[in-house]
């Protein structure tokens, strides 16, 4: 028998007004699942994530969470969550270590375990120099790894982590990846929004893609790649005309053709012979390159816009 | 390390309602070990400043009160009035700034925490600020001989419920807006009028029928009767169970007032 899910959700709706910012999700998450929601701004992620936080009320639609009802037992059910949040609310006054133990009182945990916990959590999250330094002279990185920590202090079930690496550096995102796969392997359940496919790919077993409040696929990244791209993609540049010019150019040639403001996406499973096809045509473009399909390719397959701004 | 290796069943169940309205009151008092000297001035000097300043240099040409050294007269309002600004001054940028810079708030709605743990644990916060700063004042007033009656030991107490009665509605009103710009208007409008007008220095009979409405519309004026009640143990101009009714509809209005505010900012 397969296990009860961490998270279920039936024609899950949330509006805001007028304005329908979930429309009519269904998911489940396994324990031990690493959990993705893939899409631009104004999906409807956020939303979703704030519903399974039990911090916002559904609209309509059934949500379950660890079994119980989000809108009835929130106090119950967030005493076993862990939350990482878009906005950083790390406590600017107190130190490094403060946060933690003070965060850990919030959950009732006596303080000697508390004190136990913030120890080993901030070796977790190689923060253990920074411990009695203030929060307000960290850096982006350093910040969200101790908010890592801190959504750890309670020993979740299931961590939710909304855009956990928006707005830092390439080192800061590896290092924050490279922690949160261990947690994964630890067996921590990981649900996390994300609109960045390099993100979903590194972190992810499984994800749905959402668009306009409706999730419009579903499956492992590579599951998506396969079903929705091609295995390669050529992003062909002409110096002389629009990329639009050229579609009906290169029409017949590979599975499809995207037309980008700067250059045209060829879908094929073969990029070589496609571009041997285009030279024997006649074109000369200024640049080729030959890559893998991602789940960049699969959004703008699915939803004929790019991810990120 | 432990926390890494938890299966998704939880061994030791975290207590349901998770560390209440004492676990902020902790986070409270820990940000305030930080910063505790800026309180210093406008909690215990500026009190005793008043009280040389006004009540001996000011009173040595005004002579006495209602038949009591002028001193002995505005100790109990300026106590009172201490009480009253500490709960407003805390309640404002405070209470603003959790909702909006530091997000403590947010932080705490993501925990077990009710919404009634948060506004509860922050009263008590104010109350034991109040409290402390009521017992210091007293001691120093003391040396000046300015206590006259054994019901001085209640008058921490009716700070603590002026407190209150004033921090749970400001609390709301700030749990409420977006940005400080009002703050400036509640102090010049509120606060200052208050603090001339509503029995510190001088009885409110002195004041036309308008400005006595007013006064009496403070939860200020009650607090200073009530003080000055106990401390010159004389009776108070209104029946105390209407001075400390007053108080607690006012402190009961502005929690529930202030558990609809910070609902509405918290969910959704």
């Amino acid at each position: 028998m397969t296990q009860e899910p961490l998270i279920r959700a039936r024609g899950l709706v949330k509006k805001f007004g007028d304005f329908t910012a979930v429309d009519g999700i269904e998911l489940e998450v396994a324990p031990g699942e690493a959990f993705g929601f893939l899409g631009p701004n104004g999906a409807g992620k956020s939303s979703t994530m704030r519903m399974i936080g039990c911090v916002s009320t559904p609209t309509a639609g059934e949500l379950r969470i660890l079994g119980m009802d989000p809108v009835k037992d929130g106090p119950k059910i967030r005493a076993r969550l862990g939350v990482c949040p878009q906005l950083d609310n790390l406590d600017p006054d107190l130190t490094v270590f403060e946060n933690l133990t003070t965060y850990a009182r919030y959950f009732g945990i006596p303080r000697a375990e508390g004190r136990r916990r913030a120890t080993e959590l901030l070796e977790f999250v190689q923060l253990t120099e920074k411990a009695g330094s203030k929060v307000e002279p960290l850096s982006g990185g350093m910040k969200r790894r101790l908010t890592i920590a801190r959504a750890m202090v309670n020993e979740p079930d299931l961590v939710l982590l909304d855009e956990p690496t928006t707005g830092l550096d390439p080192q800061a995102r590896h290092l924050l990846w490279e922690r949160l796969f261990r947690l994964k392997q630890g067996g921590t359940t990981l649900v996390l929004t994300t609109h960045y496919m390099d993100e979903a790919e590194q972190l992810c077993d499984r994800l749905v893609v959402m668009d306009g409040g409706k999730i419009v696929a579903e499956g492992s990244p590579r599951h998506l790649i396969d079903t929705y791209s091609t295995r390669e993609v050529v992003e062909l540049r002409f110096g002389d005309e629009t990329p639009t010019a050229y579609v009906e150019k290169l029409a017949g040639i590979g599975d499809r053709l995207d037309p980008l403001p700067d250059r045209l996406l060829l879908y094929t499973s073969d990029g070589d012979s496609a571009i041997s096809e285009v030279h024997r045509r006649g074109f000369a473009p200024s640049s080729v390159l030959v890559r893998r399909s991602t789940l960049e390719d699969v959004f703008l397959i699915l939803t004929g816009r790019t991810l990120v701004d | 390390m432990s926390t890494l290796t938890s299966t998704p069943t939880v061994v030791a169940a975290p207590r349901p309602g998770g560390g209440g309205p004492l676990a902020v009151l902790g986070r409270h008092l820990t940000v305030y070990k930080r910063v505790w000297q800026g309180s210093v001035f406008s909690s215990f000097i500026l009190p005793i400043m008043f009280v040389l300043s006004i009540g001996i240099g000011v009173g040595g040409y005004v002579g006495t009160v209602d038949g009591w050294s002028y001193l002995s007269y505005i100790v109990p309002g300026v106590l009172a009035s201490g009480a009253f600004q500490t709960a407003i001054g805390e309640s404002t940028f405070p209470v603003l700034g959790d909702f909006k810079w530091s997000r403590a708030y947010h932080a705490m709605r993501a925990t077990p925490l009710r919404i009634i743990d948060m506004i509860v644990g922050w009263q008590l916060y104010i109350q034991i600020r109040v409290f402390v700063a009521a017992v210091i004042f007293l001691a120093i007033s003391a040396l000046f001989g300015a206590v006259h009656s054994p019901w001085v030991v209640v008058t921490p107490l009716i700070c603590a419920l002026l407190a209150l009665s004033t921090a749970a509605p400001i609390s709301a009103f700030s749990a409420g807006l977006e940005n400080d710009s009002y703050f400036s208007l509640l102090f010049r409008f509120v606060v200052i009028p208050s603090t001339l007008f509503a029995g510190v220095f001088f009885p409110v009979d002195q004041l036309p029928l308008f400005g006595r409405l007013l006064a009496y519309a403070s939860p200020l004026w009650h607090g200073v009767v009530l003080c000055r009640s106990a401390m010159l143990g004389v009776a108070t101009p209104w029946p105390i169970w209407v001075h400390v009714g007053y108080l607690l509809t006012f402190a009961a209005l502005g929690l529930w007032w202030a558990n609809a505010a910070y609902s509405k900012r918290l969910k959704d």
